[in-house]
């Protein structure tokens, strides 16, 4: 689906589709048998805030929760006093810990993990052997598919810890959502696999099966490669792979393992979104591949949704008014405009567009007769920005409306739960409670 | 008629390679297109080229998916061309093996034992190698008659976090393969991404994230050596009242409102009226709206201390669609005709 498609399918006018059931957050939050909740969705969508409301709503209401973020702003990581990239969980100041509640959070940082990784595994030796290699470097400082896989493995340390009974886990700004589900196993099993086994021993493998041609054609590759890409870096990554020797078959299992950790239980997928159809499009794709994948959906959390208090004014209402006080303004009251300020064509009006118009108009004959003698054109002008302000408001909610209405007639079994677009940023504490309301709220303030 | 890039966008008259980079979601596939139509003016032929597999230029122009084939996508008002083309990395490793090569077959038996999948993916750099590559050789192709063949490459770049190492990563690669032509290549590519010739965008909002990358990313492609060409705020809002303003019609003048909405025929001004009732919540629609403004305004001091030439794009109230992409490209050359 492309946007092309937004403007012309299930249309403004159409009814409203039934409602998507709401997403229990604090239920959730609250159940012992909850241990992992996973954060994800595409880039920019809310994850992060997401994430790290949850480990403030939860730790409030008296679990010892752990986040793990990745990359948050810079703002909500010095508030959060997790700015230091020590890689270790963090106590987090100014959390309400009066239910016996706790919250730590940390970010993650990959290199590290993958240093761990290599530390943990191999001789001191060995280990300051690979770390100095260069194509490590590379590989360590963020080729595709690192951070997802480190995200996995600090996953899989933390839980191992055992020692909180909640962890919140946040996914990388990857562009498809899917990478997070898909990347470690690739980068796995590239580490582990046929192709690193063969440049390690080409000899070998032919060999062995006395299969000579592939012998033949095993030293064509390695000798296109080293051509490629210059021996000496051909070399770097035989060393490197010889000195992860005692690591192979490693990578692959421990994805693996986080992957079966994942199904689990105690695992709660929420997918975050924008009402936005790109945004809502990955969602989907995410909702589906969980299925496929025996992972548990617990719903979708739609971020920054808009609302108003004011709904029963349509924006082309809206819109018109503003233009009769616009007009108002500039032009000294001709007798069309005049005409609306006659009592029976305003009853009209508001017979028109308001639900309990009628009755209340002929109460109101008298109001603006004493404001005629001094209109006042800057308050018309304050007015007719209230009101295009307003005009702009519903037709941005009745566009998120119809993206919307389209994932639920795709998924109609998904919770939903909203969050209303807060006007600045989401930097601290209060601002993260604030979230965690509306989420456990689930239905924006104000709509 | 076609002829060198020429007299026109101020600074980056001589900048073929236009690349455009920037947080992810702030529109930079968006405005790479929009540059493209508005770069190909009369008798000229622009490039838009994307690297990430994504296909959102198709996606954006409402066209199939791009082959690895550079086609024609769009005719700019005044009856310039754009084309487009999504490169992909196995194939551009695939031609490159051939050029240098001659590889044939053995080219398909690097294929099947994913080592091809291999070099790309994790093999330092070698998929980004392979990208600018095939970019910075569409900015240097010429015809028979020794013209460019395109006026103008925008490129559709990886977001600012990735921006600095994916251009820089020939550099990188020409230290890591020592010789050899992967070695020579790169070397060729960086003299070009780091000319005038070139010159990277970033698109930002107004919103303190996106505009604090854009401040780290300058100064990373800066120490970088690579030339910085503007900041596009995009998405840019109308601001319908500002906060002083608004402060006052909450505080004194909620009845005089009242009446106004009255008078524009929104019912009865007096308490508990319909009019009246509409007060509140405009009003606290219109201080969400006053403290954006204000927060926008914060950005918007901080971008100008960067001291960089910005372009300036409007939100579309509608979304995005052609018609939309041809505005947004209408209104940079208006900005660049502008200085
Ligand atoms: N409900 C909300 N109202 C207002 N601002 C919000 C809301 N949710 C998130 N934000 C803001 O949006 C920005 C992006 O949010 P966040 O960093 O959580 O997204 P993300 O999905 O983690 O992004 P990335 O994919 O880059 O990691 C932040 O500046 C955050 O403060
Ligand atoms: N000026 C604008 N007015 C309205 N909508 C816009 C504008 N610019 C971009 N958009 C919309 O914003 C969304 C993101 O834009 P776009 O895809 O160009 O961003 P991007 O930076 O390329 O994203 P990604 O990081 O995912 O590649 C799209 O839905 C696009 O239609
Ligand atoms: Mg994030
Ligand atoms: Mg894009």
């Amino acid at each position: 689906m492309t946007e092309a498609t937004t403007g012309t399918k299930s249309g403004s006018g159409g009814p409203r589709m039934d409602a998507a059931p709401r997403l229990p957050v604090d239920r959730l939050l609250d159940d012992p048998g909850t241990r992992i909740i996973v954060c994800c969705g595409a880039g920019g969508v809310g994850k992060t805030t997401t994430a790290a409301a949850l480990g403030v709503r939860a730790a409030e209401r008296g679990r010892k929760v752990v986040v793990l973020t990745i990359d948050p702003a810079r703002r909500l990581a010095q508030s959060m006093g997790i700015d230091s990239l020590d890689n270790t969980p963090r106590r987090v100041k100014g959390v309400d810990g009066a239910d016996g509640g706790e919250l730590h959070a940390m970010m993650l940082d990959m290199k590290r993990t993958f240093d761990e990784i290599v530390e943990g595994h191999a001789d001191a030796e060995r280990a300051g052997a690979i770390l100095a290699n260069p194509f490590y470097q590379s590989l360590s400082a963020g080729f595709a598919g690192t951070q997802e896989y480190m995200a996995m493995e600090k996953l899989g340390q933390l839980r191992a810890r055992d020692d909180w009974d909640l962890i919140v886990v946040d996914t990388p700004p990857s562009r498809s959502a899917l990478d997070f589900l898909d990347a470690p196993k690739r980068l796995g099993s590239f580490l582990d696999g046929k192709f690193i086994r063969v440049l390690m021993a080409p000899a070998k493998v032919g060999g062995r099966a006395g299969m000579k041609f592939l012998n033949v054609g095993m030293s064509l590759m390695t000798g296109t490669l080293s051509k490629l890409m210059g021996a000496s870096l051909l070399k770097d990554v035989q060393t490197f792979v010889a000195a992860m020797d005692t690591m192979f078959g490693g990578f692959r299992t421990r994805a693996d393992a986080t992957f079966r950790l994942l199904q689990a239980p105690g695992t709660a997928f929420l997918v975050v979104a924008a009402p936005e159809p790109d945004a809502l499009r990955e969602a989907a794709y995410f909702v589906e591949r969980l299925a496929a994948e025996d992972m548990p959906l617990a719903g979708l959390v739609l971020n920054r949704v808009h609302g108003s208090g004011a709904e029963q004014l349509s924006a082309e209402r809206a819109l018109a008014a503003a233009e009769n006080l616009e007009e108002g303004g500039i032009v000294d009251q001709e007798p069309g405009n005049a005409g609306l300020r006659d009592p029976a064509a305003e009853a009209d009006a508001a017979d028109g567009g308001a639900r309990d118009g009628g009755a209340e108009a002929d109460a109101d004959t008298d109001v603006h007769v004493d404001g005629d003698a001094d209109v006042d054109a800057d308050v018309d002008e304050i007015t007719a920005g209230l009101l295009r302000l307003h005009a702009e408001r519903m037709q941005v909610i009745a566009r998120e409306q119809r993206t919307r209405d389209r994932f639920t007639s795709l998924h109609p079994e998904v919770a939903v739960a909203e969050v209303a677009a807060l006007p600045g940023d989401v930097h601290d504490l209060a601002g993260l409670r604030a979230i965690g309301e509306r989420l456990a709220a689930g239905v924006p303030a104000g709509a | 008629m076609r002829g060198r890039g020429g007299e026109w966008l101020g600074s980056e008259a001589v900048s073929r390679l236009q690349v455009v980079s920037g947080k992810g979601g702030t529109g930079k596939t968006t405005v790479a297109a929009a540059l493209a139509l508005a770069l190909a003016r009369e008798g000229r032929r622009t490039l838009l080229v994307e690297v990430e597999g994504r296909q959102g230029i198709a996606q954006l122009f409402g066209a199939e998916a791009l082959p690895y084939e550079e086609r024609k996508i769009a005719v700019a008002s005044g009856g310039g061309e754009v084309f487009a083309l999504a490169i992909d990395a196995e194939r551009a490793l695939l031609d490159y093996l051939q050029m240098f090569y001659k590889l044939g077959s053995a080219g398909r038996a690097l294929k099947k034992l994913g080592a091809i999948d291999f070099a790309t993916t994790i093999a330092p750099g070698l998929r980004d190698v392979l990208l600018t590559g095939k970019a910075c050789e569409a900015v240097r192709r010429k015809d028979k008659a020794g013209r460019y063949v395109y006026d103008h490459v925008i490129m559709d770049a990886p977001p600012t976090g990735r921006i600095t190492r994916f251009l820089n990563v020939n550099d990188e690669v020409a230290g890591l393969a020592r010789f050899g032509p992967i070695h020579n290549q790169a070397q060729a590519v960086m003299k070009v991404l780091k000319s005038p010739e070139t010159a990277v965008h970033l698109v930002t909002l107004l919103e303190e994230m996106p505009v604090q990358e854009t401040a780290d990313g300058i100064a990373e492609l800066r120490e970088a050596g690579l030339p910085v060409g503007r900041v596009v705020v995009n998405m840019v809002r109308p601001h319908h009242l500002d906060e002083a303003t608004l402060r006052a019609a909450a505080d004194e003048r909620r009845a005089e409102v009242a009446r106004a909405l009255s008078r524009a025929g929104l019912g009865g001004a007096r308490r508990g009226g319909l009019a009246e009732r509409l007060v509140d919540p405009l009003l606290a629609q219109a201080a969400e709206h006053a403290s954006r403004v204000e927060l926008e305004r914060a950005q918007r001091t901080v971008l100008e201390q960067l001291d960089m030439e910005t372009y300036e794009l409007p939100l579309l109230g509608a979304g995005m669609d052609l018609a939309g992409l041809y505005e947004l490209a209408s209104e940079l050359r208006k900005q660049a005709g502008e200085e």
